[in-house]
């Protein structure tokens, strides 16, 4: 399994982006083994259209979910289209506090 | 004659200036009268100052691409080429976001299936129409939700079409961005209004660099001059820009203004002051030095 984290830096001791669309960095990790891999978002530094870019990114490397603080009008639409599950972080401050209430099943959806 | 009005910081007075101008030079018996341009088609309000009769309407929009999805193989060319990510491809799903399309038509021209088509969209209204005071006004007004002023404005200024021996005004949106850039573009001169206060000041920084990017020359007015903050003087003394007007801060000038009187109609030797204006932009766009005036930054 693979979920998608957005976080502030490349690393899996990392705080989270509460941005989708203009985070730094997103974090693909697997909940269980915590194997980890982090890609910078291409949609930082677009001048419009940051979430569009920055979720067809994530679509086109099909995780199981992204969690992230919020999601814009238009990255939730690809998302949705992608079929890939949206959670929030609902204050989760760093990306272990994330990965626990992943596993626990206690994030809310979009 | 082209005068574009803008000013970086808004409520510094564009429209105020814009609009005294304008009925400045405004004659009823005038076979080439003054051209009014509202610009600031996110919130129009020259129309105030000036009571046009808007006679005649227009549809602004954009072309954005439709996708004959059983035409389409979702190879996903439309979704790269679009540099505002307008377009989006997922699997086997075309999603356009209208709003951020800028009606390029790349898409459409780099389809292999030729399965886009372009479609009109409304973004707004252009509406134009004589003033009492014998002034070709127009504007162009955006409809509520949209996010992108630059096609109407550009529409606007197409859509008027003055002859040489008209003047034209244009009242440009506050800011330094795109839609003051296509408002102030092709101007032969650049008023600047601004007030003397550290943030009308920083605003008239920047305006005054897209001036010079667009190689417009450019003068300042100050307004609601209270005798402080020197530091826009300053300003306009090293960077070379002529300080064209000064008006007072008044109470009374503002409580006419919220009532929907213009500076001449408040304050009419301000007539004189605007034809003498008119005439000192005239020579200034004359003076070569002035218009090569080297930039020192």
């Amino acid at each position: 399994m693979k979920i998608v984290i957005t976080t502030t830096s490349p690393s899996i001791d990392s705080n989270v982006d509460n941005r989708f669309g203009r985070c730094a960095f997103f974090l693909f990790v697997d909940p269980v083994t915590l194997e980890w891999d982090a890609k910078p978002n291409p949609g930082v530094n677009a001048r419009g259209g940051a979430g569009v870019k920055a979720s067809q990114f994530v679509a086109n490397l099909k995780p199981d979910a992204i969690i992230s603080g919020s999601f814009g009008p238009n990255a939730y639409g690809v998302l949705k289209a992608a079929n890939v599950q949206m959670y929030l972080f609902d204050g989760a401050k760093n990306v272990q506090e994330v990965i626990n209430r992943f596993n626990e099943g206690i994030l809310n959806t979009v | 004659m082209r005068i574009a009005v803008a000013s970086g910081k808004g409520g510094t007075g564009k429209t105020t200036i814009a609009t005294s101008l304008a009925l400045s030079l405004a004659d009823p018996i005038d076979l080439n009268p003054p051209v009014f341009l509202d610009c600031d088609v996110e919130a129009p309000n020259a129309h105030i100052y000036l009571n046009p009769d808007l006679k005649e309407q227009k549809i602004a929009g954009v072309l954005i691409p439709e996708v004959n999805e059983s035409q389409c193989t979702y190879c996903g060319i439309c979704a790269e080429v679009c540099q505002y990510h307008a377009m989006t491809v997922i699997s086997n799903k075309v999603i356009v976001f209208p709003q951020l399309c800028h009606g390029c038509g790349s898409c459409s021209e780099q389809c292999p299936e030729e399965a886009i088509k372009e479609i009109p969209k409304r973004m707004g209204v252009l509406e134009r129409g004589m003033t009492n005071s014998n002034i070709v006004f127009a504007r162009g007004v955006m409809d509520v939700g949209e996010a992108m002023a630059v096609p109407i404005i550009r529409q606007l200024k197409k859509w008027v079409e003055p002859n040489s021996d008209q003047v034209v005004i244009i009242d440009a949106p506050p800011g330094a961005s795109c839609p003051v850039v296509e408002s102030i573009r092709g101007s032969d001169y650049l008023v600047l209004v601004t007030e003397p206060t550290p943030f009308g000041l920083h605003d008239l920084n920047l305006a005054s660099k897209l001036a010079d990017e667009l190689k417009i020359p450019a003068g300042i007015i100050i307004n609601r001059d209270n005798g402080e903050y020197n530091e826009v003087e300053d300003f306009c003394v090293r960077n070379n820009y002529p300080i064209l007007m000064r008006i007072p801060f008044e109470r009374y000038i503002a409580e006419g203004l919220s009532q929907g009187k213009s500076l001449i109609e408040i304050h009419p030797e301000y007539i004189e002051k605007f034809k003498q204006l008119h005439t000192d932009i005239k020579s200034l766009i004359g003076n070569k030095h002035e218009t090569n005036r080297t930039i020192k930054r």
